[in-house]
Protein backbone atom coordinates (compact mmCIF):
# COMPACT_ATOMS: atom_id res chain seq x y z
CA UNK A 1 0.00 0.00 0.00
CA UNK A 2 2.66 2.46 1.12
CA UNK A 3 4.89 1.29 -1.71
CA UNK A 4 2.12 1.92 -4.20
CA UNK A 5 1.67 5.51 -3.12
CA UNK A 6 5.41 6.00 -3.20
CA UNK A 7 5.65 4.61 -6.73
CA UNK A 8 2.86 6.96 -7.81
CA UNK A 9 4.68 9.91 -6.30
CA UNK A 10 7.90 8.89 -7.98
CA UNK A 11 6.14 8.80 -11.33
CA UNK A 12 4.55 12.20 -10.78
CA UNK A 13 7.90 13.63 -9.83
CA UNK A 14 9.57 12.16 -12.91
CA UNK A 15 6.91 13.76 -15.11
CA UNK A 16 7.26 17.09 -13.31
CA UNK A 17 11.05 17.05 -13.70
CA UNK A 18 10.71 16.34 -17.40
CA UNK A 19 8.27 19.22 -17.74
CA UNK A 20 10.62 21.62 -15.98
CA UNK A 21 13.49 20.51 -18.24
CA UNK A 22 11.38 20.87 -21.36
CA UNK A 23 10.22 24.37 -20.46
CA UNK A 24 13.75 25.55 -19.73
CA UNK A 25 15.15 24.05 -22.95
CA UNK A 26 12.38 25.62 -24.98
CA UNK A 27 13.62 29.11 -24.14
CA UNK A 28 17.27 28.29 -23.49
CA UNK A 29 18.04 25.67 -26.15
CA UNK A 30 21.67 24.99 -25.18
CA UNK A 31 20.83 24.52 -21.51
CA UNK A 32 22.09 21.47 -19.66
CA UNK A 33 19.52 20.85 -16.95
CA UNK A 34 19.87 18.57 -13.96
CA UNK A 35 16.95 18.24 -11.59
CA UNK A 36 17.15 16.79 -8.13
CA UNK A 37 14.27 16.02 -5.84
CA UNK A 38 15.68 17.44 -2.64
CA UNK A 39 13.45 15.85 -0.05
CA UNK A 40 12.05 12.99 -2.10
CA UNK A 41 8.59 14.52 -1.77
CA UNK A 42 8.14 15.67 -5.37
CA UNK A 43 7.69 19.21 -4.11
CA UNK A 44 11.18 20.50 -3.39
CA UNK A 45 13.34 20.45 -6.49
CA UNK A 46 16.74 21.82 -7.23
CA UNK A 47 17.55 22.65 -10.83
CA UNK A 48 21.13 23.12 -11.92
CA UNK A 49 21.24 24.84 -15.28
CA UNK A 50 24.27 25.42 -17.40
CA UNK A 51 24.13 27.58 -20.53
CA UNK A 52 26.34 29.85 -22.58
CA UNK A 53 23.51 32.39 -22.54
CA UNK A 54 24.34 33.13 -18.91
CA UNK A 55 27.72 34.55 -19.85
CA UNK A 56 28.15 38.20 -18.93
CA UNK A 57 24.85 38.25 -17.03
CA UNK A 58 24.53 38.89 -13.32
CA UNK A 59 23.19 36.04 -11.19
CA UNK A 60 19.89 37.89 -10.85
CA UNK A 61 19.62 38.17 -14.65
CA UNK A 62 20.54 34.48 -15.08
CA UNK A 63 17.81 33.41 -12.69
CA UNK A 64 15.36 35.78 -14.36
CA UNK A 65 15.98 33.99 -17.68
CA UNK A 66 15.09 30.71 -16.03
CA UNK A 67 12.02 32.21 -14.36
CA UNK A 68 10.85 33.55 -17.74
CA UNK A 69 11.25 30.06 -19.20
CA UNK A 70 9.04 28.66 -16.45
CA UNK A 71 6.33 31.23 -17.14
CA UNK A 72 4.09 31.98 -14.20
CA UNK A 73 4.67 28.58 -12.60
CA UNK A 74 7.43 29.86 -10.34
CA UNK A 75 6.04 30.98 -7.04
CA UNK A 76 2.81 29.13 -7.80
CA UNK A 77 2.84 25.40 -8.50
CA UNK A 78 6.64 25.43 -8.34
CA UNK A 79 6.93 27.16 -5.02
CA UNK A 80 10.03 25.32 -3.93
CA UNK A 81 12.29 25.12 -6.95
CA UNK A 82 15.79 26.01 -6.00
CA UNK A 83 17.92 27.24 -8.89
CA UNK A 84 21.61 27.25 -9.54
CA UNK A 85 22.94 28.65 -12.79
CA UNK A 86 26.37 28.30 -14.37
CA UNK A 87 28.13 28.83 -17.64
CA UNK A 88 29.73 25.74 -19.21
CA UNK A 89 33.23 27.02 -18.27
CA UNK A 90 32.45 27.11 -14.59
CA UNK A 91 30.88 23.65 -14.61
CA UNK A 92 33.12 21.18 -12.87
CA UNK B 1 -3.48 51.15 -10.07
CA UNK B 2 -3.05 53.85 -7.44
CA UNK B 3 -2.79 51.24 -4.75
CA UNK B 4 -0.14 49.53 -6.82
CA UNK B 5 1.86 52.74 -7.11
CA UNK B 6 1.53 53.26 -3.38
CA UNK B 7 3.01 49.81 -2.75
CA UNK B 8 5.91 50.48 -5.11
CA UNK B 9 6.54 53.83 -3.46
CA UNK B 10 6.61 52.20 -0.05
CA UNK B 11 9.03 49.53 -1.29
CA UNK B 12 11.33 52.16 -2.76
CA UNK B 13 11.30 53.99 0.54
CA UNK B 14 12.25 50.85 2.49
CA UNK B 15 14.93 49.84 0.04
CA UNK B 16 16.54 53.25 -0.22
CA UNK B 17 16.17 54.16 3.42
CA UNK B 18 17.91 51.11 4.89
CA UNK B 19 21.32 49.55 4.31
CA UNK B 20 20.14 45.95 4.26
CA UNK B 21 16.50 45.07 3.71
CA UNK B 22 14.99 41.61 3.61
CA UNK B 23 11.45 41.09 2.31
CA UNK B 24 10.38 37.82 3.85
CA UNK B 25 7.46 35.67 4.97
CA UNK B 26 7.21 36.04 8.73
CA UNK B 27 9.84 37.67 10.90
CA UNK B 28 13.49 36.75 11.59
CA UNK B 29 12.41 35.29 14.94
CA UNK B 30 9.29 33.62 13.58
CA UNK B 31 9.87 32.91 9.88
CA UNK B 32 6.87 31.39 8.09
CA UNK B 33 8.79 29.73 5.27
CA UNK B 34 11.96 27.69 5.03
CA UNK B 35 13.55 29.95 2.43
CA UNK B 36 12.88 33.09 4.45
CA UNK B 37 14.23 31.36 7.51
CA UNK B 38 17.43 30.31 5.71
CA UNK B 39 18.25 33.75 4.37
CA UNK B 40 17.61 35.57 7.64
CA UNK B 41 19.74 32.98 9.44
CA UNK B 42 22.57 33.61 6.97
CA UNK B 43 22.41 37.33 7.69
CA UNK B 44 22.28 36.74 11.44
CA UNK B 45 25.30 34.43 11.23
CA UNK B 46 27.26 37.13 9.45
CA UNK B 47 26.26 39.60 12.14
CA UNK B 48 24.54 41.86 9.65
CA UNK B 49 22.11 44.42 11.00
CA UNK B 50 19.12 44.21 8.68
CA UNK B 51 15.56 45.46 8.39
CA UNK B 52 13.00 42.74 7.78
CA UNK B 53 9.68 43.40 6.09
CA UNK B 54 7.01 40.76 6.63
CA UNK B 55 5.08 40.57 3.36
CA UNK B 56 2.42 38.35 4.94
CA UNK B 57 1.16 41.41 6.77
CA UNK B 58 0.50 43.33 3.57
CA UNK B 59 -0.84 41.80 0.37
CA UNK B 60 0.03 44.89 -1.64
CA UNK B 61 3.66 44.55 -0.61
CA UNK B 62 3.60 40.82 -1.23
CA UNK B 63 2.66 41.36 -4.88
CA UNK B 64 4.39 44.73 -5.20
CA UNK B 65 7.85 43.43 -4.35
CA UNK B 66 7.56 40.82 -7.13
CA UNK B 67 6.64 43.53 -9.65
CA UNK B 68 9.36 45.85 -8.35
CA UNK B 69 12.18 43.38 -9.05
CA UNK B 70 10.55 41.26 -11.77
CA UNK B 71 11.26 38.33 -9.45
CA UNK B 72 8.54 35.76 -8.71
CA UNK B 73 9.54 34.56 -5.26
CA UNK B 74 10.05 35.77 -1.71
CA UNK B 75 12.45 36.23 0.18
CA UNK B 76 14.28 39.06 -1.58
CA UNK B 77 17.38 40.78 -0.28
CA UNK B 78 18.49 44.36 -0.95
CA UNK B 79 21.83 45.89 -0.01
CA UNK B 80 22.18 49.65 -0.27
CA UNK B 81 19.21 49.92 -2.60
CA UNK B 82 20.40 47.15 -4.90
CA UNK B 83 18.50 43.90 -5.39
CA UNK B 84 20.94 41.10 -4.59
CA UNK B 85 18.72 38.08 -5.08
CA UNK B 86 16.60 35.41 -3.46
CA UNK B 87 17.46 32.50 -1.23
CA UNK B 88 19.52 30.50 -3.76
CA UNK B 89 21.68 33.42 -4.86
CA UNK B 90 22.31 34.65 -1.34
CA UNK B 91 23.22 31.17 -0.15
CA UNK B 92 25.62 30.67 -3.06
CA UNK B 93 27.17 34.08 -2.48
CA UNK B 94 27.59 33.46 1.24
CA UNK B 95 29.23 30.07 0.58
CA UNK B 96 31.71 31.65 -1.81
CA UNK B 97 32.39 34.63 0.44
CA UNK B 98 30.93 36.99 -2.16
CA UNK B 99 28.17 38.23 0.12
CA UNK B 100 30.73 39.22 2.73
CA UNK B 101 32.78 41.05 0.08
CA UNK B 102 29.71 42.82 -1.26
CA UNK B 103 28.72 44.00 2.23
CA UNK B 104 32.23 45.26 2.83
CA UNK B 105 32.40 46.95 -0.56
CA UNK B 106 29.11 48.72 0.14
CA UNK B 107 30.34 49.79 3.55
CA UNK B 108 27.91 47.71 5.58
CA UNK B 109 29.25 46.59 8.92
CA UNK B 110 29.29 42.94 9.87
CA UNK B 111 29.78 41.09 13.14
CA UNK B 112 31.45 42.77 16.08
CA UNK B 113 32.01 45.99 14.14
CA UNK B 114 28.26 46.43 13.84
CA UNK B 115 27.60 45.96 17.55
CA UNK B 116 30.41 48.37 18.44
CA UNK B 117 28.86 51.04 16.26
CA UNK B 118 25.43 50.47 17.71
CA UNK B 119 26.57 51.36 21.21
CA UNK B 120 27.67 54.83 20.11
Amino acid sequence: MVTKIYEGEKLRMAIESEKIKELIKESIPDAEVTIEDLKGDGDHYAAIISSREFQDLSRVQQHQLVYKALGNRMGNELHALSIQTKTPETTE
Amino acid sequence: MNENNAALGKIKEYVEGNNVVLFMKGTPDFPQCGFSSAISQTLKNLGVDFSAINVLEDDMLRQGIKDFTDWPTIPQLFIKGEFVGGCDIVREMAEKGELQSLLKEKGVNCGSEASENKTQ
